[in-house]
């Protein structure tokens, strides 16, 4: 075993873009049948050797070696031929064609060739995938888009399978369900390259896990051996601060509420929201958790103004039914939001900080004379922000995209509470952040709600919500299932729930059995 | 293989030297082609862009034709902030022009001081109607407002052509299509004596000064830019897109007709069939040599000019043909551009790379 040729071995790999260092000087082996982690916060320079490895990209200097045999790999052809196979973290499906004609335009032609359907039938059978070819891609869960990139590869009888961040969008069952595959593909002998950055997934699955930080690779482990908390250690390279929830208060009086919410989507393949209620009260905060795309971005676009909706009653702060007023009205009530995207949503990229602390406190801070940009105030703002949220920047006339996405989320976040918002809806506010900020903008939504705000997080980070949420609430096809204290869930029935199994489904197998 | 390769940060400074790059490229391009044509290349640059301006009639005569330059590509660099592509000022110069000039026909021989601002309110207002056209299919049913903004262009130019075919026609003008002289409350004042320049000089410098405090410190400029580099984040502050779409055809609009008026009641004096040699198109040019700032306009509009008057002198001393004008607007725009991508990306041969990699292994 000692004496096996790794399957993959790459030595002082380094690639700069201008500017910066993506990868510096990175040295690692994967062995045959072995399911090694890459492990690392965003921007640590993952993606950029992955496309190395399936040949987007070129490396300034270093080498590849492919079972024993040093080479360049020009192109992704060149990689699907030497049996490197990549599920990516989008999917690039075509939802008007089938499962078939989907994989058919994906492999080389003489795969894709006589008998495919029933090859797929064959393959997802095998490993337990179950995926019918003839159906139409509109119709599947993202659980099952996702198998149709993994038959994919599957197919093409991969030796190096890659997977970038492939649990973000399933159910914690769907998970399950990919780890018995894995393994299998595993014991087969083929080895798996693991991204990802839930550290408990890569303890339970992952052989041997290489950590990056800013571009080098920093250490290396073995999963088994070590805990979450030690492996995110060792990626920040600093002592984790978890965040603490301050004690108990009685929540107060419903806050924010919204009333028997259906709004049919203005997108073909966006949802629905379909009489969604919730109530968030003074103090406390509501979670909503579900896989993306079951609602969540439309359920925002609703509470934040930017869809209006005809029955002002169903959404209101305070007394005041706001359904049908803009975002601007939305503020001055008192509400304040965290977009999901940073750049371009929450922040204007190529503008200074102190024109995006202008861009939603001009009301609340007083920041407008007579229609003109008051700038001293505007800059004050920033800096106020800067120093109170721990934003890492060399001033306030940087451009937002300057800013690492940690650096400009606790900006956004600054910039929203500063405010004193009595409400405050976040999607995904600590999604692509490093661990440190995260914990950071977390403990800032506590603190927030322990000051008598409504805080209403929406999230596909389960651990997140259960991090700072007193209540929650599963979003599933733009339904929200009633929410219950966050310490009567458990992970199981969140999971059914987010596959959309509900009370009813499950009373009736309780009843079956 | 030639590759365009992203570069880290962009610099600040070369965005507003790029102009300047240009300007001399199409200076050394110029040469070259005024040589491949047999003629003194020096001497022809010469009398293209240093003799118009020996004299202070020259400079004058500089300032009257970039007036309506400047003003129009104010109007506009606020529509392409806003990504509001506005490329119909030529007939909103038209329609301004009809509006401001027809208040003076209307009131011919009427020796009021109120007439002349109100010949230019009417233009203002002229062009703003004609640019709503636009707005209104846009903010109603997402028309494309370049379509729409172009091809009314030549609606309007055929609106001036019926009104002094017909019931603008000077009575006693032989039958010429044009309107009568107007009468000298009419005629904006000329501000040194012995020359063209007049007062709508003044008019557009003013412009530039309001139009720079508007971009940079009102709520106005600020909606335009958010909405212009994020859409979203406009939104998610609550700014109304269509209140943008409206506001930036108004402004174009508004200065375009204003442009028109001032053409007609300065060195035109009359309604005749060709106000503009293309101002509302150059305009355009003026506005993205200028990167969309006011005084970069002003300065842009001052070379655009020149290039006008330096065509009109290369014609007459040295026989060189009209095209040329033309020749130079257009260099001018291609080397801009070019080099705007050379400041954003870096060159790269692409089979270079791989002979890096080659050499690490």
């Amino acid at each position: 075993m000692t004496e096996e040729i790794p399957r993959l071995e790459l030595e002082g790999i380094t690639k700069a873009y201008p500017g910066v260092i993506a990868n510096n000087n990175v040295s690692m082996k994967i062995m045959p049948g072995e399911i090694h982690a890459l492990l690392g916060e965003n921007g640590a320079g993952k993606s950029t050797l992955v496309k190395f490895i399936y040949g987007v990209q070129k490396a300034d200097s270093g080498t590849l070696k492919w079972e024993g045999e040093e080479m360049i790999i020009p192109n992704p052809n060149a990689a699907r031929k030497l049996g490197v196979g990549m599920v990516f973290q989008h999917f690039s499906l075509f939802d008007a064609m089938t499962v078939e004609e989907n994989i058919a335009i994906g492999i080389s032609k003489e795969l894709a060739s006589g008998d495919l359907n029933q090859r797929i039938r064959d393959v997802s059978q095998q490993y337990g995938l179950p995926l019918d070819p003839d159906r139409y891609v509109h119709t599947l869960s993202v659980g099952e888009k996702q198998r149709i990139e993994v038959v994919r590869c599957l197919l093409q009888d991969p030796k190096l399978l890659i997977m970038d961040e492939p649990t973000s969008v399933l159910t914690p069952q769907e998970v399950d369900e990919l780890f018995v595959t894995l393994r299998a593909l595993s014991e087969e002998g083929v080895s798996i390259l693991y991204i990802s950055h839930k550290l408990q997934e890569i303890k339970d699955l992952c052989h041997f896990a290489t950590i990056m930080r800013m571009g080098e690779v920093v250490d290396d482990c073995i999963p088994a051996e070590e805990s979450p908390r030690s492996m995110a250690e060792m990626m920040m390279g600093a002592n984790l601060v978890s965040p603490e929830k301050p004690g108990k208060t009685e929540p107060g009086a419903p806050h924010l509420v919204v009333r028997d919410l259906s709004l049919a989507s203005s997108h073909q393949h966006g949802v629905d929201l379909k009489n969604v209620s919730l109530e968030v009260r003074k103090g406390e905060v509501l979670g909503i958790a579900g896989i993306a795309g079951n609602g969540q971005m439309e359920l925002m676009q609703v509470l934040s103004g930017e869809k209006l909706i005809d029955d002002p009653s169903a959404v209101s702060i305070g007394n005041e039914a706001v359904g049908k007023s803009g975002p601007k009205i939305r503020r001055n009530a008192g509400m304040g939001f965290v977009p999901e995207e940073r750049l371009g949503h929450g922040a204007v990229p190529e503008m200074s900080l102190w024109e995006n602390a202008f861009l939603s406190g001009s009301k609340s801070m007083n920041l407008m004379d007579k229609g003109f940009i008051n700038i001293k105030g505007s800059v004050d703002y920033a800096l106020n922000i800067v120093s109170e949220f721990n934003v890492k920047t060399p001033g306030v006339q940087h451009t937002a995209n300057s800013l690492s996405g940690g650096n400009l989320q606790k900006f956004i976040f600054g910039r929203e509470i500063l405010q004193c918002p009595g409400v405050i809806v976040a999607l995904q506010p600590t999604w692509g952040v490093d661990a440190g900020s995260a914990a950071f903008i977390r403990q800032s939504l506590l603190d927030l709600a322990a000051n008598g705000a409504a805080v209403l997080v929406i999230s596909q980070d389960l651990e997140e919500l259960f991090e700072v949420s007193d209540r929650l609430s599963v979003i599933c096809e733009g339904e929200l299932s009633p929410p219950r204290p966050a310490e009567e869930f458990t992970v199981e029935e969140i999971g059914l729930l987010m596959a959309g199994l509900s009370h009813d489904h499950q009373d009736e197998e309780v009843a079956h059995a | 293989m030639l590759r365009l390769e992203l570069r880290g940060e962009m610099s600040r400074s070369m965005i507003y030297w790029s102009p300047f790059f240009a300007v001399i490229l199409t200076f050394i391009a110029g040469m070259i082609m005024f040589a491949i044509l047999g003629v003194d290349p020096l001497k022809a640059i010469i009398t293209f862009f240093i003799e118009p301006l020996n004299s202070l009639d020259g400079i004058a005569e500089l300032f009257v034709k970039a007036t309506p330059l400047v003003l129009i590509a104010i109007g506009l660099s606020f529509g392409f902030q806003a990504n509001v592509w506005n490329i119909g000022a030529e007939g909103q110069l038209t329609i301004g022009a009809l509006a401001g000039g027809g208040v003076a026909l209307l009131f011919f021989n009427v020796d009021s001081p109120l007439l002349m601002p109100g010949m230019l309110i009417a233009g203002v207002l002229g062009g703003m109607a004609w640019a709503a056209i636009p707005a209104f299919l846009k903010t109603k049913f997402g028309t494309n407002e370049i379509l729409t903004s172009l091809m009314l262009t030549y609606v309007g130019l055929l609106v001036l052509s019926y009104l002094i075919h017909g019931p603008w026609k000077d009575p006693e003008g032989q039958n010429f299509p044009e309107s009568r002289l107007f009468h000298d409350a009419a005629i904006i004042p000329i501000i040194l004596e012995e020359t063209r320049l007049h007062f709508g000089w003044i008019i557009a410098l003013f412009g530039v000064a309001i139009a720079w405090v508007v971009m940079t410190r009102h709520m106005i400029g600020f909606q335009i830019r958010v909405i212009g580099m994020a859409p979203m984040a406009a939104s998610f502050a609550g700014f109304k897109e269509k209140h943008i779409i409206w506001l930036t055809l108004m402004i174009s609009g508004g200065a375009a007709g204003l442009a028109g008026t001032i053409e007609v009641s300065g060195p035109v004096g009359q309604i005749i069939p060709v106000i503009s040699p293309g101002y509302g198109f150059t305009a355009i040019i003026v506005a993205f040599l200028g990167r969309l700032h006011p005084v970069g306009c002003l300065f842009a509009g001052l070379l655009m000019a020149l290039t006008y008057l330096g065509g009109d002198n290369a014609q007459i001393e040295m026989n060189l043909p009209n095209a040329v004008t033309g020749v130079f607007q257009g260099m001018l725009l291609f080397f801009l551009l070019a080099s705007d991508v050379l400041v954003r990306y870096r060159v790269r041969f692409g089979a270079a790379k791989k002979v890096t990699a080659g050499e690490g292994a």
